[in-house]
């Protein structure tokens, strides 16, 4: 890794842990998705820098875009503005229990890195480099995807009309429960 | 292994123990989603540095799968949570219990 | 003959259209189907019949084997869906898928007016397929599957009435009491297999016609065991019980399973096996003895009975007994002739019977009858041709195949007990007076004798054509059906006894030019006589007390009481089977249900339900309903699992 490299990530990386933290913390949920916002942006530069820019394209047109939207509508359709978000938190517990478990998978996911040879670094074979520079072209991305990984691929397509059927089928509520509807929108204005 | 790869690894560790803290501690059952995106983006990231360090298509492969799933999930995430917003009038997580044993 | 299972086949496909569909289709189409599918039956019989006494290649009344399936190969047990046709097994096909048909077209008129017509059919169709199954098989096992099928059959048609209570335990009656019966027949079957190692008819008959390296005990115990089954299925004395309740099945039924064919069926195996019989004559006197005290003791009953369907019953049990008399004694053709010519006018009987029913519906208590020959005359006129068969009238079917049966009895000499053959023939005579006077008695009762009914509440009528021709056709069966076994006196050609000599050869019937010795014929003729004058005797006291003196009964009635109400109560069959089986059994039963059933069944279904349950309670406080407190679950095993892991694989 060069040095440019290297001044390049880490801010980036400072930011995605600063939105995931805006995000567990913040008490408005819009400001968590606008947290949760700034954190997938930074992914997607971060997945530039590991050169995937397919990826990165796609992480901010899919999550940044699509899906990010349709939390931000949800949110604003159902929290009532003035509400007082007194059930955010929980429980000194709940908080106890929460970190202790944060803090164990941080702690076996490091060990496992370092385990794996995180921490000895090695400067990338010219061979190597070649190799991950092949894989940042979309083509290879697209080959991969429609020979070795056509049934995995066709399958998420399959999964993403169900999910839509489901979701349809499921926010239809039930004849003579409409007012329920107008109730929210009434108390959303 | 390269050190940007190594990076972002522990960058992918630190956002899923945050995601894990955050559907523990949050009540909010948006913000619970939320976090669990999160932790899906962190395995995400996981997935495309393993790429980079193999020099393998397939890392990348995996993360836009993910990512597919991730927006079916939410989808029928969301329905949920509208679902049960309209018929409690609430969406308190805590509230959501009558499962109880 | 590589076709002869069609004839299974055809009722087959009747019962699966008419069982499956026979709702919605239109009854003319469900009729058509069930007769015609018979009738395809009859003819392939009828075929494979002429083809052959043509046939170049058996020979002379030969064997032909052949089988369509492989079914069972376990070792050295290998049974095939596999068929025989022989004389014997042609004869008993023709008749069974005749009568069956004629008892079809008849069923059309009878059960017109049923809701169940479609179901009727189907449980027809489904008994003559497996009536045909019974004696067309090559195999012991096959032969037990058409076995329990009829009795499956009977069961259903029975029971077909199942609103009616009597109807219904009826069905489970017939069941049960040949289910004891079916147990010593698998018994008996078992043990052929575990000593003989076969499976199969002719080769059974090939390793018996030599010594064998068993003694005549096995073969006693094999022949008894076999026997019992028959007895269950042919409804002897001690099983009998079953089938005079049986009637309460409809009459067409009754005609063709509890008189013509099904009840038959234990003849017909003691005749098939006959190889394996006559290695016993033990077993084979024991079979005279019981066949024949149940001629009489059922004639004695059927004296008495005010059911008109009950009489016949009762004569068809006492039929029966001939048959088994003749077949213990040795004389196989005879009884398949005997069985012959009572599946025409028994039936004939019930089917005229069941006119009388029809006619003045659904009455059956003959008490309640009289004069209907006015009424009905074409029906009159067949029960009285059927009366006169039953009851041994000159030159009508019964006569010549009931003298058969008395003259081997005469004849007979067995070596156990040499005066066994006469001491049955006594009792076969008396058998044929009691017969004739109980059937006359019935025709005078039901036909001549005054009427006992209000004529305009009732209005008797004559039944359609549908039922009359059947009738008409049983009727010519019944009378000319004797003409295939003419005796010797006669001086004319025995039809029927070589044809199925070389079956059931190795009896002790005498050869040809035995039987034509002068002293025999004289004997012979003089037995005829003998009997002629018993049934003329019979036929006259039935006149005497039922036409001439009529009314005279009632004080006969008050001067026997005792032996009347005896006869009346069965014998108190019954009565002692439910005081030695069944009110037992149900105790046994209900200690049984109080003891192991509540007691240590359900207390070991408690046990565990209360185990679970206490599991249940105790991991109950971790079923929070908290999404997150489950979140916590799933994400500490995941990280607990990943430690254990690492600690397993160090």
């Amino acid at each position: 890794m060069n040095a440019l490299e290297l001044w390049v990530f880490v801010p980036i990386g400072v930011l995605a842990v600063i939105g995931a933290a805006g995000l567990v913390a913040a008490r408005n949920p819009i400001h968590s998705a606008l947290f949760l916002l700034l954190n997938l942006l930074s992914l997607a530069a971060i997945f530039l820098i590991l050169w995937s820019p397919l990826m990165a394209a796609l992480q901010i047109i899919v999550y940044a875009g699509a899906i990010m939207v349709l939390f931000i509508f949800v949110i604003l359709f159902f929290v009532r503005p003035r509400q007082v978000h007194t059930m955010s938190y929980s429980l000194p517990l709940m908080y106890a229990l929460g970190a202790l478990l944060a803090v164990s998978v941080l702690g076996v996911v490091l060990f496992a890195l370092y385990q794996g040879g995180l921490f000895n670094p090695a400067l990338p074979a010219a061979a190597q480099v070649e190799a991950a520079t092949s894989i940042s072209s979309p083509s290879t991305l697209g080959r991969g995807l429609f020979s070795r990984y056509l049934l995995p691929f066709e399958l998420t397509s399959v999964l993403l009309l169900v999910a839509m059927l489901g979701a349809v089928v499921m926010t239809r509520g039930e004849p003579g429960d409409g007012s329920s509807r107008e109730d929210s929108a009434e108390e959303a204005d | 292994m390269e050190r940007v790869v190594a990076y972002s690894l522990i960058l992918s560790g630190v956002l899923f123990s945050m995601g894990v803290l955050g559907v523990m501690i949050r009540r909010h059952p948006l913000v619970m989603f939320m976090c669990i995106e999160l932790m899906l983006n962190a395995a995400n990231l996981a997935f495309v540095a393993f790429a980079r360090h193999v020099g393998e298509v397939s890392g990348q492969i995996y993360a836009l799968i993910v990512m597919a799933v991730a927006a079916a999930e939410v989808a029928v995430g969301l329905a949920i949570i509208v679902a049960v917003y309209r018929h409690r009038m609430d969406v308190d997580i805590d509230d959501v219990s009558s499962l109880r044993g | 003959m590589q076709y002869i299972h069609l004839a299974i086949l055809w009722p087959l496909i009747g019962l699966l259209v008419n069982g499956l569909f026979g709702r919605h289709l239109p009854r003319k189409l469900v009729g058509f189907v069930g007769c015609f599918s018979v009738f395809l039956s009859f003819m392939v019989s009828l075929y494979a019949f002429v083809m052959y006494l043509g046939s170049q290649t058996l020979g002379l009344f030969g064997e032909y084997e052949y089988y369509i399936l492989p079914w069972i190969e376990v070792a050295d047990l290998k049974i095939n869906y596999g068929f025989l046709v022989d004389p014997l097994s042609l004869l008993m096909a023709l008749t069974v898928s005749l009568v069956s048909f004629l008892v079809h077209v008849y069923s059309l008129g009878y059960m017109a007016d049923d809701d169940g017509y479609s179901r009727f059919f189907a449980y027809l169709n489904l008994f003559v397929a497996m009536m045909l199954t019974l004696v067309l098989a090559n195999n012991l096992v096959l032969m037990f599957i058409g076995w329990e099928g009829v009795g499956l059959s009977s069961y259903l048609l029975i029971g077909f009435w199942y609103r009616r209570k009597a109807a219904a335990d009826a069905g489970m009656k017939a069941f049960v009491v040949n289910r004891l019966g079916d147990f010593a027949f698998l018994i008996g079957i078992f043990l052929t297999f575990w000593f003989l190692h076969n499976m199969r008819f002719t080769a059974l008959r090939a390793e018996l016609s030599g010594p064998t390296e068993y003694g005549p005990y096995l073969f006693t115990a094999i022949a008894l065991f076999l026997f019992v089954g028959a007895i269950g299925k042919s409804a002897q004395f001690p099983l009998h019980v079953w089938l005079p309740d049986a009637m309460e099945g409809p009459t067409p039924v009754s005609a063709l399973i509890h008189a013509a064919t099904m009840v038959t069926a234990g003849v017909y195996m003691v005749c098939r096996l006959n190889f394996l019989f006559t290695w016993s004559s033990f077993a084979l006197l024991v079979i005279a003895f019981l066949g024949g005290f149940t001629a009489i003791f059922a004639a004695s009953i059927a004296l008495v009975q005010n059911d008109i369907k009950r009489v016949l019953a009762y004569s068809t049990i006492s039929q029966l007994g001939y048959m088994f008399l003749a077949a213990g004694l040795g004389a196989f053709w005879i009884a398949i002739f005997h069985l012959f010519t009572h599946a025409f006018f028994k039936s004939l009987l019930f089917l005229s019977a069941g006119s009388v029913i029809h006619g003045v519906r659904g009455e059956q208590d003959m008490r309640k009858m009289g004069g209907l020959a006015r009424y009905m005359p074409q029906t009159y006129w067949n029960f009285l041709i059927g009366a006169m068969a039953i009851s041994g009238i000159p030159l009508l079917a019964g006569f010549f195949s009931k003298d058969a049966i008395l003259f081997a009895a005469f004849q007979a000499k067995p070596e156990l007990i040499p005066s066994a053959g006469t001491i049955l023939w006594i009792v076969g005579i008396a058998t044929a007076l009691l017969t004739a006077f109980y059937m006359f008695r019935q025709v005078y009762m039901v036909f001549l004798t005054p009427p006992r009914f209000e004529e305009s509440e009732l209005r008797p009528h004559e039944v359609s054509w549908v039922m009359l021709v059947p009738l008409w056709l049983l009727s010519i069966g019944s009378v000319f059906g004797g003409y295939l076994a003419l005796p010797a006196l006669f001086r004319l050609p025995n039809l029927l006894g070589p044809f199925l000599q070389r079956t059931l050869a190795l009896g002790t019937e005498k050869s040809a030019e035995e039987l034509h010795r002068a002293s025999d014929l004289l004997r012979e003729g003089l037995l005829m006589g003998v009997s002629v004058v018993l049934v003329l005797a019979g036929v006259g006291l039935a006149y005497y007390l039922y036409r001439v003196r009529w009314g005279v009964t009632e004080r006969l009635k008050r001067m026997f009481a005792a032996p009347y109400r005896l006869l009346l109560n069965k014998y108190y069959v019954d009565e002692l089977y439910d005081a030695a089986v069944v009110t037992p059994g149900r105790t046994f039963a209900a200690a049984v249900d109080e003891v192991v059933d509540r007691g240590v069944v359900d207390g070991l279904v408690n046990l565990v339900a209360f185990v679970v349950g206490a599991f249940g309670q105790l991991l109950r406080p971790l079923q929070t309903g908290f999404v997150r407190n489950y979140a916590w679950y799933v994400g500490s095993g995941a990280v607990a699992l990943v430690i254990i892991l690492w600690l397993v694989r160090g």
